[in-house]
């Protein structure tokens, strides 16, 4: 064997592509030099689009560099690509499991190319079924896992020898919070057991805190490397605590905290309170204790703090105006009837208050209107029940959070709840109109924003909207209006001639949300919105969520960061059909177990709640 | 252990080739036995075409219908019309005017009219018999070959009247006698039926069905899906991909050959006159070229929708319209004969029909087996090509 000082060695690396369709140079890596140390857990961190794939297909000899050196293991690519694919494994970010093969199938397939002897395969077989769990499944066809499980699976192909280098290309992408620390347990565990170097490259900044290395790319641009505590160290002294007054919704605090551009670099909400990193005045932070009228208190810089420093310090990118969505408030109430006869301001019962109690805040919008009222929703698929007697109500403005596990049920209800899935039993009532009944009259008053972009690419922007308004059945002189309204709504104006597919990442979601708002629906649905965007733009999102839903305007939502579900009045969790918790976050962190000694996050709080239930069920089951 | 591992299969060489090829091999059998969209192209459609070309399909003419416009009443002309009764392929019906005959034509339900004047018996007494004879001309092949039918008909009739009275004693029949009579068989087709015509080009089909199209099909899912992607970063060498759908579907195409040779001769009657060996032989050297058209689709385009496009119109559609099929070359504008002696299945479906109805024709089964075996060579040349371990 040849001696490897580094794992891998790029100097230099630029690597451009020529997108076809609009005959414009991406330079997916800009002079990117990256070295990982043999026997380490380095992680690659960014947004999409920052050149995290480009670069782990460089490493696996797939792609090949314009410009840099690039070696692996001590082999020179692209030349030596194939002695580098003999050692290393490599798990794609779409690992295309043969989904008509089964488990067992699958993993003998690479066990097979790999050269594992039988032998050797007996032992390596039994480990890797313990760490996935997948030995109940070892005969179901790939295809017909749950989207947690093809990641294990992907996973035990990919392990089914030892290899010198693993590079894993976001694993736990699109991965809810459990299956997402099993896949870390896995990875965690072969390293303590065969100290192999592991690269991957991840969008959550949190996981990027496991690692011995952090290399944060953006854009195609290393925007740091170091440690996690490196990284974190430029939020160092700068990350405090506000609370919010008792009758304030974090995510309004947040909000405005984010507005004080000259104080405030970053805000989120957290365990009911805000998490701030304030900008730094002169040499060190400004010593006023309080912003926004909330007391703040210091607390540990986290990487994702570092990360928003270097983002801010970088870009000095501004976040979205935002003013336009909070004046025009949809369509009012005039089909409930009763407007604003439950009053104001009292806060529906919401135990801490934190809810949606703030009647100065949403003055004109009804507390009290129920948007959807679900009853013993049920939902049967064959034999499976998708969605097992499922209750809840959503009140008007309010921002209703569904949270759970890859299958647990919550795009089936999301659907039923749109109108696009016909329920197999119990009630349903959207905007006062039964949706088994009356479909057409529902959606007509709600919107939809779908997880994938599904806008026609090749139309402009004016022309999709001026398309979409048609659907809607808006004409003429109101059909001006109301684009020109979402235009400056959602800051799209100059954009109106671009083609929607040529538009960056942003703007695209931003036109999927104008689209979904043209016709002034009362309730806005949107299927995991967040997935694959940066912490910067996630904020941007969330704020105009915070607007919209202070100006009246509900909003149903689904994501996989568990930390979002903090700007949601309330959530529901949900596994196997069933719902487990139903409240406000600080409710449901109570009913994980949450004390004043031992605070949770939202994360810990929702695995602690699936994994009781789970537990509950197995014991009914053995009983 | 796992260094151990890595050298041997680094030193692997032809134990490691057999290894993973066997490997991919098995695979790709149970992806195609356990995918219902495969199977049916793969295995349904070749039956489905058996039948519709075997059974549903006819270029044949029988039964046509003509009027007839009987204005002379004599016992000649009413001989006549029974002599266009006794062909298999015409079906008369006596009409009583020219105008309704007309109208039958108009309304397509008669091809042809046939008139016979009211001087027809007389005039033929004088050696000048005359009828006329109207044609749809809509379907200009259909109305030659009812044209035939009928000429072929009267003439058999007259044949007979003169057999019949040598002396030419009676009428003018006899006239006809000391005429050259021409005495036409079809050679290779003795039968005269397009089935014998058609069955053997169904191998072509077949072949191009599952060699190029569902080929295609299958590997592009492969890039689209991004299952090569994870494949390609192991020992795997590209040709081990190739040869592992190339052989399982060489297979499939060789069990849509049994079909069809099954079909030709217990269903259909086609009669198989060259030897069975050199059939095999060049469908085997076809199959090649289709599976290597099919893996150069499937790796350029890396997409499902775009390669079963491209395969359906670049050999799917030119196999079953330019190779000389349904149409015979020689009659067709030159561009497009230029387009169809381009085509590897224009040779395939020449000698194919010669093997099956003509015998071993040594000239073009060499001719033909050596274009094949040149496309061949050039098309998984070419695919070994397109498919390297690349993603950019």
């Amino acid at each position: 064997m040849r001696q490897t000082p580094a794992a891998i060695s790029a100097q230099g690396i630029h690597k451009r592509f020529l997108v076809k369709e609009t005959k414009q140079t991406v330079h997916a890596l800009d002079d990117v030099s990256i070295e990982v140390p043999a026997g380490t857990l380095t992680a690659l961190v960014g947004p999409d689009g920052a050149g995290k794939t480009t670069f782990l297909r460089l490493v696996t000899g797939l792609m090949q560099a314009q410009e840099g050196s690039l070696k692996v293991l001590g082999y020179e690519l692209p030349k030596d690509a194939q002695a580098v694919q003999d050692r290393i494994s490599y798990m794609p970010q779409r690992f295309g499991l043969y989904e008509d093969l089964s488990v067992q199938e699958n993993i003998d397939l690479y066990a097979d190319l790999h050269g594992v002897s039988p032998e050797a395969r007996h032992e390596r077989y039994d480990r890797l079924m313990r760490m996935t769990n997948l030995a109940p499944f070892t005969n179901r066809p790939a295809g017909k896992l749950s989207g947690g499980m093809k990641q294990k699976l992907g996973l035990a192909c990919t392990l089914v020898r030892s290899p010198q280098l693993l590079l894993l290309d976001e694993p736990t992408a699109g991965v809810d919070p459990l299956s997402r620390r099993e896949l870390w347990d896995i990875v965690r565990q072969l390293i303590a057991e065969e100290h192999i170097t592991v690269l991957v490259s991840t969008a959550y900044l949190d996981e990027a805190e496991l690692c011995a290395r952090v290399f944060v790319l953006d854009h195609g641009k290393l925007l740091a490397a170091g440690t996690p505590e490196e990284i974190s160290r430029n939020a160092q002294g700068l990350t405090y605590i506000a609370t919010p007054p008792a009758d304030e919704a974090p995510r309004l605090l947040q909000s405005r905290l984010l507005d004080d551009e000259a104080e405030v670099i970053d805000a989120v909400p957290h365990g009911g309170e805000v998490r701030v990193v304030r900008k730094k005045q002169g040499d060190a932070a400004s010593t006023v204790q309080e912003l926004e009228g909330a007391p703040l208190r210091p607390t540990q810089a986290r990487i994702e703090d570092g990360f928003m420093v270097l983002l801010r310090e970088k870009k000095g990118k501004r976040l979205g105006d935002v003013s336009a969505l909070q004046e025009a408030a949809p369509a009012g109430p005039q089909a409930n009837g009763n407007g604003n006869g439950n009053g104001n301001g009292n806060g529906n019962g919401n135990g801490n208050g934190n809810g949606n109690g703030n009647g100065d805040q949403r003055d004109g919008a009804a507390q009290g209107d129920t948007m959807i009222e679900v009853h013993d929703l049920v939902r049967k698929f064959g034999d499976f029940t998708a969605v097992d007697r499922t209750s809840f109500n959503v009140r008007r403005g309010e921002i209703f959070g569904l949270l759970g596990p890859n299958g647990a049920g919550k795009t089936t209800t999301f659907r039923m709840l749109c109108g696009l899935l016909p329920a197999s039993g119990g009630s349903l009532q959207v905007a006062g109109v039964n949706l088994r009944t009356a479909r057409a009259r529902a959606r007509k008053r709600i919107g939809y924003v779908s997880q994938k972009f599904a806008l026609y690419g090749n139309l402009s922007v004016k022309e999709n909207l001026e398309f979409f308004g048609g659907a809607y059945g808006l004409t003429g002189a109101h059909l001006r209006e109301r684009i020109a309204t979402v235009l400056r709504q959602f800051e799209l104006e100059g954009q109106e001639e671009t083609r929607s597919g040529q538009l960056p990442g942003g703007f695209k979601q931003r036109l999927a949300m104008a689209v979904g708002l043209l016709h002034a629906p009362e309730i806005l649905f949107l299927d995991e919105p967040t997935s694959g965007t940066d912490p910067l733009a996630r904020r941007e999102f969330w704020r105009r969520i915070t607007a919209l839903a202070s100006a009246g305007t509900t909003v149903v939502i689904t994501t996989h960061f568990m930390e979002e579900a903090e700007y949601c009045d309330r959530i529901v969790i949900q596994d196997a059909g069933k719902l487990l918790a139903l409240g406000t976050p600080a409710q449901v962190r109570a009913q994980a177990g949450e004390t004043d000694a031992h605070r949770l996050n939202m994360e810990e709080a929702f695995i602690g709640i699936v994994e009781r239930a789970r537990g509950q069920t197995q014991e009914a089951r053995a009983a | 252990m796992s260094q151990h591992q890595i050298e041997r299969d680094a030193s692997g060489g032809a134990a490691g080739f057999r290894r993973r090829l066997l490997s991919l091999v098995r695979k790709e059998v149970r992806q195609l036995l356990r995918d219902r969209a495969n199977l049916m192209i793969g295995f349904g459609l070749p039956l489905v075409l058996i039948f519709i070309f075997g059974y549903g399909l006819s270029l044949d003419v029988k039964s046509a219908p003509v009027a007839v416009v009987l204005e002379d009443a004599s016992p000649t002309a009413f001989d006549i019309i029974a002599g266009l009764r006794l062909s298999p392929y015409l079906a008369p019906r006596l009409v009583d005017s020219q105008r309704e005959a007309e109208t039958l034509m108009n309304d397509r339900e008669v091809d042809g009219i046939l008139h016979v004047p009211n001087d027809f018996s007389k005039r033929l007494a004088a050696g000048d018999g005359r009828v006329q004879l109207l044609l749809q001309g809509a379907d200009a092949s259909r109305a030659n070959i009812i044209r035939g039918y009928v000429t072929g008909a009267l003439n058999s009739w007259a044949q007979k009247q003169a057999d019949r009275d040598p002396s030419g004693a009676n009428g003018g029949a006899g006239s006809k006698a000391g005429t050259v009579v021409v005495v036409d068989r079809m050679w290779f087709n003795a039968a005269n039926t397009s089935t014998w015509y058609l069955v053997p080009g169904l191998v072509v089909l077949i072949m191009t069905l599952v060699g190029a199209f569902l080929t295609a099909l299958v590997m592009a899912r492969e890039w689209e899906r991004g299952t090569l992607e994870a494949l390609f970063v192991t020992p795997v060498h590209p040709v081990e991909v190739l040869l592992a759908k190339i052989i399982p579907y060489f297979a499939v195409g060789m069990g849509g050959l049994a079909l069809c040779l099954f079909a030709a001769k217990f269903l259909f009657g086609v009669p198989i006159y060259g030897s069975l060996l050199i059939l095999t032989f060049s469908c085997m050297l076809y199959l090649l070229v289709a599976l290597g058209i099919g893996l150069v689709i499937s790796s350029s385009t890396k997409n499902q929708f775009v390669a079963s496009q491209i395969a359906l119109l670049a050999s799917f559609m030119p196999a079953m319209m330019l190779s000389g099929f349904m149409f015979d070359l020689r009659n067709v504008p030159v561009v497009i004969r230029v387009i169809g002696n381009a085509l590897p299945a224009t040779y395939f479906m020449e000698l194919i029909k010669t093997l099956f109805l003509a015998g071993d024709n040594w000239y073009l089964i060499f001719k033909d087996c050596g274009v094949l075996a040149a496309y061949a060579v050039v098309l998984l040349g070419l695919a070994r090509a397109v498919t390297r371990k690349r993603l950019d």
